[in-house]
């Protein structure tokens, strides 16, 4: 599958990355960085200790066959558990509740020989103290992959929360009154699909600084944007 | 085509394909679509795709390509995903994936074989000959420990003093824990040049060695040979072979091949890492008959006899399981 490359685009420093697929079509990711994902090794860390436990106070009860199986489950939480989360939905508890999981660089989901891999080698980028070995590597390449990541081919990126489509606040068409280029076209878009996320006073300072062309100010300022883009959108 | 003309158009292609998505993410049980529309999966996400192409090149809303985006970013991997039987890979696995791949890296293994044996030997011929030689591997209540388990006095060999009153079944968890978790480590810092891997396997010859040198030398041989030797041929063989596995590791970081170290890691870490499963599975057997037969009190003939059958079977199985007539190896 096509090429990737994360770190740079249009010149500027990013964490945006992508991976080309058979279709022809290029998908974004955005990478997770050291700090999200040492959050995400914290909170699976204490759930870790909350299984390791629970685990002691049920089977130390039940003599000889319950120590077995409770030292065969340490082995299993020790080696497995992110390996048994990652398979089933591609992140760890941890990893979920801070909104990133794991990939394949393909994009597609992470398999179970890497999954194996990238979770086996933290014993050596946790070396020697903290992931010290991990944190130096994830610096050394441009999509933070520590050694288990890199020999594995695996990402950890954002997760993508599904986002619903909004409608344009307002049904009015107008037609802008000057030539607008195509990124001028997009920002002026962009602006009237985020009306719900501005405030009132944030959305009048941005738009004031059209009024020299739309000669309006106020809501009134901002009404007109939002015509604009509806005539972007629908016509004449 | 206008942005609103074009979403007029496409949306119901788009509900359908999101509805059949929604369909496919379900286990396979639970699918309510019937397979025919499911089938129309890939000509419609190809459309999709090109719908995702025209809406970036045409300058369409921000909103519009962020929606066709998630579509394309969620199919992608309904259609390329691979869908695997898991009873049939493990038993494929065992009855040639593991044996194959231990002959297609027999240089990493006889490396690794060297790297524990020959310290091994050494330290167990010096602490034969000279009896504190142990204390240089070993603290005085290890070493303590060691003769008081295999002490022919002791009616449960192989058990020191304080683990005498444990069940068996105890052991065989312990046994799971300890060794499998040295074995995965012997694998997982090879990466680091190597140098990790060589560490276990050099330390644990010198360990291993040095006791055996020790207690025979004490004269507990009718205790410890008869006790290890059984399992001794699975685990003693796994943890070499995970050694091999740390090497190849270490060699696609130290001296990569010609597509270049990252390629070469990653191509020799599913190598590895199939070495490391199979070792794994031979620790559970391994952990299984230490736990079972090697500490029972049958008399050392019979016990010579049973570890003799074991290392002939492991010898056979890596070299012979497998094998398709000529060519292969």
């Amino acid at each position: 599958m096509g090429g990737r490359t994360a770190g740079k685009s249009d010149g500027l420093i990013d964490t945006l990355g992508f991976y080309e697929i058979p279709e022809g079509v290029r998908l974004e990711f955005r990478l997770a960085g050291p700090v999200v994902r040492a959050s995400a090794w914290a909170i699976d860390a204490l759930i870790r200790a909350g299984l390791y436990l629970l685990l002691s106070m049920v089977l130390g009860l039940l003599g000889g066959v319950g120590m077995a199986l409770l030292l065969i489950g340490f082995f299993l939480i020790e080696w497995f558990y992110p390996v048994f989360f990652e398979l089933r939905s591609g992140a760890t508890p941890g990893k979920r509740s801070m909104g990133i999981q794991v990939i394949q660089d393909n994009g597609l989901p992470v398999t179970p020989a890497a999954s194996v891999i990238r979770n086996f080698l933290r014993i050596a980028d946790f070396l020697p103290l903290f992931y010290a070995t991990g944190l130096i590597a994830m610096m050394c390449n441009r999509e933070f992959k520590r050694l288990g990541d890199l020999a594995a081919g695996t990402l950890v990126v954002y997760r993508d929360e599904k986002r619903e489509r909004v409608h344009p606040p307002t049904d009015k068409v107008e037609k802008p009154p000057m030539e607008l280029s195509e990124e001028d076209q997009l920002t002026l878009l962009a602006f009237s699909e985020r009306a719900d996320e501005l405030s009132s006073d944030r959305r009048e300072e941005l738009a004031a600084l059209l009024s020299p062309y739309t000669h309006r100010q106020g809501e009134a300022n901002v009404a007109a944007l939002y015509a604009y883009a509806n005539w972007i959108v629908k016509g004449r | 085509m206008r942005q609103e003309a074009f979403e007029q158009e496409y949306q119901p292609l788009w509900d359908q394909l999101s509805e059949v998505m929604d369909d496919l993410e379900r286990p396979r049980s639970k699918r309510r679509l019937e397979s025919a529309r499911l089938a129309e999966f890939p000509m419609q996400y190809r459309r999709l795709c090109s719908h995702y192409a025209l809406a970036r090149s045409r300058g369409f809303s921000p909103m519009l390509v962020d929606y066709l985006h998630q579509l394309v970013v969620r199919g992608h991997p309904l259609l390329y995903k691979r869908a695997s039987v898991w009873g049939w890979r493990l038993l494929a696995f065992v009855s040639f994936g593991f044996p194959q791949a231990f002959r297609r890296h027999l240089g990493a293994f006889s490396i690794s074989l060297l790297f524990f044996l020959l310290p091994g030997v050494l330290m167990g011929t010096a602490c034969y000959l000279q009896g504190d030689m142990i204390y240089s591997v070993l603290d005085e209540s290890t070493v303590a420990g060691m003769e008081s388990a295999y002490d022919p006095a002791s009616d449960h060999p192989g058990r020191s003093e304080e683990r005498k009153s444990d069940t068996d079944v105890m052991m065989f968890g312990y046994y799971i824990l300890n060794n499998i978790g040295i074995g995965f480590r012997t694998f997982a810092l090879g990466i680091l040049l190597g140098v990790g891997t060589l560490f276990i396997l050099i330390f644990n010859g010198l360990v291993i060695g040095g006791v055996a040198g020790h207690l025979t030398q004490l004269g507990y041989t009718e205790t410890f040979w008869p006790f290890v030797s059984g399992h001794g041929a699975f685990e003693l063989t796994a943890i070499v072979i995970c050694g091999g596995a740390g090497l190849l590791m270490g060699r696609a970081v130290v001296a990569p091949g010609p597509e270049g170290r990252l390629a070469t890691l990653k191509a020799n870490a599913l190598e590895a890492l199939q070495l490391v499963m199979g070792a794994a599975l031979m620790l559970v057997v391994a952990a299984f008959i230490e736990a079972f037969w090697s500490s029972s009190t049958f008399e050392p003939q019979v016990k010579y006899a049973v570890a003799a059958v074991l290392w002939l079977l492991v010898i056979l199985y890596l070299s012979l399981m497998g094998r398709r007539g000529r060519g292969s190896r």
